[in-house]
């Protein structure tokens, strides 16, 4: 693992290493000068390559496979089909849920969407194993796909009894108000379109498993692969030093990385299966495309009355996924009568998954956009719409907020935006051939909250080890724990190393939904803690210590040396004193779990995400919030967008780091600016197959689509939501974008495009 | 694996001679040869390697025309300060093409040998039929995703979009390109799909494109490259048009003009029906608009592609009407 150099790190103020400060990615500069090795980089000795077959089909059954032209193919090992591969047990999901089938296959006979992996070739290199994937013939008994919502088989889908919220009587109440509104709202098929693709390397030594793969949770996908090889948890060992992009793909053992594992064990050598980027797009699940209809009543004043909300999103054949459409829509505006009710629809599709915000973000999408036409039709301005209908309390759950700071967020994203100097009349606001128009929308992400642990080292030079199976993806997950072990401890931030993406290292949970910082914090300020009582505790009692004859309560350290808070006697840096005692190191491991706990119980915490604590847990209901605010040029003859503006004033609680907290918020901006105006997974109908699965042709915005973007933080520290204050920071800012842009749009051109990605041919 | 001999050409005879082999591909900046190989499409038995022959990167400009090597690399002819000022459409049309690290890389010959980017020619594993891939197999696209594909110039047999931009303000004035023994005009060496998909350019085994010539007109020097495409940057054109003019002394009476198309034909497309309702006239909005119309005569949409018939015209509005105003 790379040694992360602080002191090129460090670069802002003077307190950057404490908790709060702005200090730099330690990461940063290993990354730039490429010495980051990622976790499929590793160079092992007699490594083979293996390369997937995909299905053609979208439906139907594979009724022959002829691989005898790539067994004989220079440098083949090995072709793996769904009858050569070996047997594997069927693995629990990751909600501990038992699984439905005692055997799981990877491959697949019964194809249920296209791209499907139905083979795979292992050689000597990589250039032989795509030479031979091309020769393996397959044929098919093809059936009819449905290949998206709108096919004319997929029906009404399944009901989701679990996502209904009801109150009040919100179908006679929306009947009764003097204003309504009724629109739909869709959003397509998105992709994490992450620039480190999926793969990994397989290496089994005996019945011992080590695979070197990205990951956002190295302890559930362990688990999986120990379920399916029928090996102790304990013989698996994950590595993922570093992550190039997750978004929500890589929490998961997936069916590829099965292949690569049964390859190795069947051939007694490392396997290495990297997906290529169409492969990406069709071998792991990106966002669902989503249907919502948000009809809302409102009194002459613009009171909401009402809000009834259908969603429906669509998911595999043989899989489940819910995107919760109603999460933000049941919680943003007061309202006495409310209804949510949501379906999901099978399609040939692989199952879709996580991708930023998954819920909020196309929730966000509905209403926000809902809000902004009621509040066009009411002729009042879109913030005094939001804050004549602002929540005091959780409509839903009838709670407190522990923190809600939207309010604030709405006056300091208004005033550095100027939102005051608006004309309000549609297409009143030009500059040349561009239509210019500001648009506005508020978001939230829940509070995800978990537990970790963490293993703090004090070594004999003085310097601070930190290790945990948590990873970094880029948020800045060595930073920030190296900052909390350094304010701890009162050492240097330059003297703390922090170790992750290792699953033999002290456990943690997923990292999604934005809870790892919150945990982890919390885990290593725990585990710094009690290393620094015990390193306290030597000193006051150990005979050999020189401040054992002090006779006193405590001792402090700071900046690297121990003293005695009155500054009586002696003073020793934290290496002095190591040597004095003679000892090597210190070390301890600290957890966020009730000290009760069982064994079980903490396996289960860090390997399923069934223990995770409801965010309206007790009494209160815990968010992050923000309110967006968009400038676009709408080209008046190409209908082009651009956005050229955008201020955010965001809620996420205490920082850990703001310039880092600011990098993910920017993050979610862009990605949010990619979803408005450019992303969709378009199929052809004909073949259910996703014609655009390339970085060329699945539009992401280029830095020129990028204007400048303000980060506004309006937080303050919610004691209800972490051990240190702070609250979800990834997931949050890619929330509201959209419909911001939306609004933004109908603002410019006085046209309501209600379809994602707003597109030039829906403006001309 | 799928071998193939790499011969690297220090002269252009040597490049000819081996350029008349079957299945021999000449590789300058490589950007889209590698890819093509990569997806499936490209698959050269003799890679020869032109980018070592000296001399033929040379930007040679002149009021009466500019010489231009086929290895000149697309960011230096854009960047030459007499191709912007004698020949500002074709550095424009050059510096919104590609990426900064694709311009650099990739020759303006080269640039004229770049296939389409229709996903179903790029696709030959999952989408077997495809006229330029293999004639008489069919085409993939009709009936399919065809948000990008052409409505000019297309036939039942393909209806792939040119992708490139330079081609577009090269054929706007007239450019010809020199193979050697013989001289084509750009415009006639891109070919229309019609029932031979499969023929995309009038060249011959054994000939290679040595230079670019395009020659020096009024309309040259007032002329622009506009580019609409759904993001700003590396991205293909949804339409665009190169466009010259050049003004009576009354400074509103057309005297000359071209108008050229790109991201909506087959081909670098130009449109003569536009300029002919235009010379002798003096320019209006109203009129511009007009005339504009005519570039889309003949055109067949394929459903989601309709959008470039409204889209077009006004492109090659926009770039009359700019260059008017700045008469």
């Amino acid at each position: 693992m790379t040694v992360h150099d602080m002191k090129h790190a460090a670069s802002d103020s003077a307190r950057l290493e404490a908790v709060g400060g702005r200090l730099s990615r330690v990461d940063g500069p290993a990354k730039i000068t490429g010495a980051a090795k990622y976790a499929f980089e590793q160079q092992l000795e007699g490594l083979t390559h293996a390369v997937l077959v995909g299905a053609t089909i979208a439906a139907g059954k594979v009724s022959a496979i002829d691989s005898r032209a790539a067994e004989t193919a220079p440098g083949v090992l090995a072709v793996l089909t769904p009858d050569t591969i070996m047997e594997l047990k069927g693995a629990s999901d990751w909600l501990g849920n038992p699984p439905s089938q005692p055997t799981y296959n990877p491959l697949a006979r019964e194809v249920t969407y296209s791209g499907q992996h139905i083979a795979a070739v292992v050689a000597e290199t990589f250039e032989q194993a795509v030479a031979a994937a091309a020769l393996v013939k397959v044929w098919y008994d093809e059936t009819p796909a449905i290949v998206d919502l709108s096919d004319g088989k997929a029906g009404d889908g399944i009901p989701i009894d679990a996502m209904t919220k009801e109150w009040g009587d919100a179908q006679a109440a929306f009947a009764a108000a003097p204003v309504r509104i009724c629109a739909a709202y869709n959003t397509p098929r998105e992709f994490q379109a992450a620039m480190e693709p999926h793969g990994l390397i397989a290496r089994w030594e005996g019945d011992e498993l080590t695979i070197w793969e990205p990951s956002q949770w190295l302890d559930g996908m362990a688990r999986t692969y120990a379920e399916w090889f029928g090996v102790p948890f304990e013989n698996v060992r994950l590595v993922s030093p570093y992550i190039g992009g997750g978004f929500g793909s890589k929490a998961l053992a997936l069916a590829h990385s099965a292949v690569a594992a049964a390859a190795a064990k069947m051939l007694g050598r490392p396997v290495k299966l990297v997906l290529n980027r169409p492969q990406n797009f069709t071998s792991y699940g990106g966002r669902a495309a989503t249907r919502q209809t948000v009809a809302i009543g409102a009194d002459k004043n613009g009171r909401i009355q009402s809000i009834v909300h259908r969603g429906v999103n669509e998911t595999a054949v043989d899989g489940m996924w819910v995107e919760p459409l109603g999460s933000v829509t049941s919680i943003m505006y007061a309202t006495p009568n409310f209804s949510s009710r949501q379906n999901v629809v099978r399609v040939n599709t692989v199952v879709p998954g996580a991708k930023r915000a998954p819920g909020e973000n196309p929730s966000a999408f509905g209403i926000e956009c809902a809000i902004d036409e009621l509040a066009h039709e009411l002729g009042l301005d879109p913030l005094e719409m939001r804050l004549i209908n602002y929540a005091e309390q959780d409509p839903h759950a009838k709670k407190a907020w522990s923190t809600r700071q939207l309010r604030e967020a709405f006056a300091a994203g208004a005033e550095a935006f100027g939102w005051a100097k608006r004309s309000a009349a549609p297409r009143s606001m030009r500059d040349g051939h561009q239509l210019i128009g500001w648009g506005m929308a508020a978001g939230t992400y829940p509070v995800r909250r978990a537990h970790g642990e963490a293993v703090v080292k004090i070594l004999a030079d003085g310097s601070v080890v930190v290790e945990s199976s948590s990873i970094d993806m880029g948020q800045g997950t060595y930073t920030i724990l190296a900052q909390t072990a350094a304010e701890t401890l009162g050492v240097a931030v330059e003297r703390v190393s922090v170790k992750l993406g290792d699953s033999h290292f002290a456990r943690a949970g997923v990292t999604g939904g934005s809870r790892l910082a919150g945990v982890m914090t919390g885990a290593v300020y725990k585990a710094a803690g009690q290393a620094l009582d015990e390193l306290i505790g030597l000193a006051l009692s150990d005979p050999r210590s020189p401040f054992q004859k002090l006779q006193a309560n405590t001792l402090q350290v700071r900046d690297g040396r121990i003293a005695s808070p009155r500054g009586e006697g002696p003073e020793l840096s934290v290496a002095e004193f190591m040597a004095a005692v003679g000892r090597e190191q210190i070390e301890a491991k600290g957890d966020t779990l009730p000290a009760s706990t069982t064994a079980e119980e903490r396996y289960a915490n860090y390997t399923t995400i069934a223990k995770s604590i409801p965010h309206t847990e007790g009494d209160y209901s815990r968010h992050s919030w923000c309110a967006h605010f968009v400038e676009v040029r709408v080209d008046e003859d190409f209908g082009t967008v651009r956005v050229s503006r955008v201020v955010s004033a965001l809620d996420s609680g205490r920082l850990y780091n703001p310039k880092l907290a600011e990098s993910q918020w920017k993050g979610g901006i862009i990605m949010g600016i990619g979803q408005a105006l450019l992303e969709e997974g378009i199929v052809d109908r004909r073949h259910g197959r996703i014609v655009n699965g390339n970085f060329a042709d699945y539009m992401l915005p280029t830095n020129a689509d990028i204007p400048d973007i303000q980060t506004i933080s309006v937080g303050i520290p919610d004691p209800h939501s972490s051990a240190l204050g702070g609250k979800g920071v990834g997931e949050l800012a890619i929330v509201g974008i959209a419909p911001a842009i939306a609004n933004a749009v109908f603002h410019a051109t006085g046209k309501r495009v209600r379809d994602l990605p707003i597109t030039l041919e829906k403006l001309i | 694996m799928r071998d193939f001999s790499y011969f690297r050409a220090d002269n252009i005879e040597a490049a000819r001679n081996a350029a008349a082999l079957p299945g021999a591909m000449l590789l300058a900046g490589g950007t889209t040869l590698i890819d093509l190989a990569k997806c499936g499409v490209a698959e050269p038995s003799t890679v020869i390697d032109i980018s070592h022959i000296k001399g033929l990167n040379a930007i040679d400009v002149t009021a009466d025309r500019a010489v231009i090597g086929a290895l000149a690399r697309m960011s230096h002819v854009a960047d030459d300060p007499q191709v912007k000022n004698l020949f500002p459409a074709v550095s424009e049309a050059l510096w919104q093409a590609a990426s900064a690290q694709l311009r650099n890389m990739a020759t303006v010959g080269g640039n004229l040998m770049q296939r389409t980017r229709c996903p179903y020619f790029r696709d030959p594993q999952n989408f077997p039929a495809c006229n330029k891939r293999a004639p008489g197999s069919g085409c993939s696209a009709i009936g399919g995703v065809t948000r990008g594909h052409a409505v000019l110039g297309v036939s039942e047999a393909c209806i792939a979009t040119y992708p490139g931009d330079l081609a577009v303000a090269l054929v706007a004035f007239d450019a010809e390109v020199d193979l050697g023994e013989r001289k084509l005009k750009v415009e006639d060496f891109f070919l229309a799909p019609g029932a031979t998909a499969e023929q995309e350019h009038d060249i011959r085994p054994g000939e290679v494109i040595t230079a670019i010539e395009i020659p020096g007109s009024a309309a040259a020097r007032r002329s622009t490259y506009i580019k609409v495409r759904d993001r700003q940057s590396y991205e293909f054109a949804a339409a665009s048009a190169a466009v010259g003019l050049e003004l009576e002394s009354d400074g509103r009476t057309v005297r000359d003009i071209r108008v050229a198309l790109g991201g909506v034909a087959t081909k670098p497309w130009r449109v003569r029906a536009v300029e002919d309702a235009l010379k002798g006239k003096a320019l209006s909005e109203e009129l511009v608009r007009k005339a504009s119309e005519l570039a889309m005569e003949g055109a067949v949409d394929h459903g989601a592609n309709h959008y470039k018939i409204a889209l077009a015209p006004r492109v090659i509005a926009r770039a009359i009407l700019e260059l008017g105003e700045t008469a």
